[in-house]
């Protein structure tokens, strides 16, 4: 049976492969209404602008929105999907700049601004972000992960 | 000149803590959470792959904080997001910040504990805006496993 972990294993980033302005892998999330209503639940959040079409167009929206809270969750999976399985998230946030909509396709991108030692931990600074279809930045955001080195007994 | 929005009585709430509520945060769903999300990294579904990466339990996925415990007829907790101006009733989310500085895993029992850490006045396209910083501190025992920053726009 093929065991995903030890391919994620193999797949490892290290801090000392890392260098500043790289780009870590994009993850793209296209929303549909069901997702959205998982999402409500899991989060609690029962706001009806993101899944009551008429409510959402009551207040003058085009259609049900992403929720807030869901695109942070998405740029946190980026970070989690980047530095697992050896790797920790610390800190990830962002502001909500513009609205997104499900069907289209949600870009979750992120760069490294910064790679620092501290208390011995090896941690990595990065730009996050989505961008819509447009290309257009709908949520900016900041990330700080640690990571592994590798085992200088490796290439020894 | 109209008034400033933050008046000194909405001054006096900065910095006061509201009552703390406990969360759970359980298996099912943290399961839950990741499946919303999309993320499917086993670690979050199986608790021998937890195990194996050297955790005690299913972690957390990012953003997750469990469930509050409260009864039917308790209110929201921490401070109302919108109406602390009675003359702003519509709220937006600004903006959301995590920070761990210990893993959260099924099984915790965390007390979240939110304060307003700032208020200011803002003129934008959708009018007069009240800013209003959060702070959500996570504990563990007497342990912070975690913070939340929370931006929220009242118009």
């Amino acid at each position: 049976m093929a065991d995903k972990s030890v391919l994620r294993d193999a797949l490892q980033v290290y801090f000392d492969d890392l260098e500043v302005g790289r780009e870590i892998p994009e993850i793209v999330k296209r929303c549909t209404p069901r997702q959205l209503v998982m999402w409500a639940a899991a989060s609690g959040d029962f706001y009806e602008i993101h899944y009551d079409v008429e409510h959402a167009r009551s207040i003058g929206l085009p259609g049900i929105v992403v929720h807030g809270a869901l695109k942070n969750a998405f740029l946190g999976q980026l970070l989690h999907d980047w530095v697992a399985p050896g790797g920790r998230v610390i800190r990830f946030g962002c502001t909500y700049r513009g609205m997104d909509y499900p069907g289209e396709d949600l870009r979750c991108r992120g760069t490294i601004t910064r790679l620092f030692e501290l208390d011995g931990e090896h941690l990595v600074e990065l730009d996050i972000w989505i961008e819509d279809p447009k290309g257009e930045v709908t949520t900016p955001g900041s990330g700080l992960v640690a990571l592994p080195v590798r085992d200088v007994r490796e290439g020894a | 000149m109209s008034e400033p929005l933050v008046s000194p009585e909405l001054s006096a709430l900065i910095g006061r803590d509201w009552p703390p509520v406990v969360l759970e945060v359980d298996r099912p769903g943290i399961r839950m959470w990741a499946r919303a999300v999309g993320i499917d990294d086993p670690v979050f579904f199986d608790e021998d792959v937890a195990r194996a990466r050297g955790l005690p339990g299913l972690p957390a996925p990012p953003g997750f904080v469990g469930w509050p415990r409260t009864g039917p007829n308790d209110p929201e907790p921490g401070p109302p997001v919108r109406g602390l101006h009675p003359d702003l009733a519509r709220s937006l989310n600004g903006g959301t910040e995590f920070e761990y500085l210990a893993p959260i895993v099924a099984g915790d029992e965390l007390v979240a504990t939110t304060r307003i850490v700032d208020m200011k006045e803002r003129e934008g396209t959708i009018g007069r805006m009240l800013i209003i910083e959060r702070e959500t501190t996570y504990r563990r025992g007497e342990e912070t496993v975690a913070t939340m920053r929370q931006t929220v726009i009242n118009y």
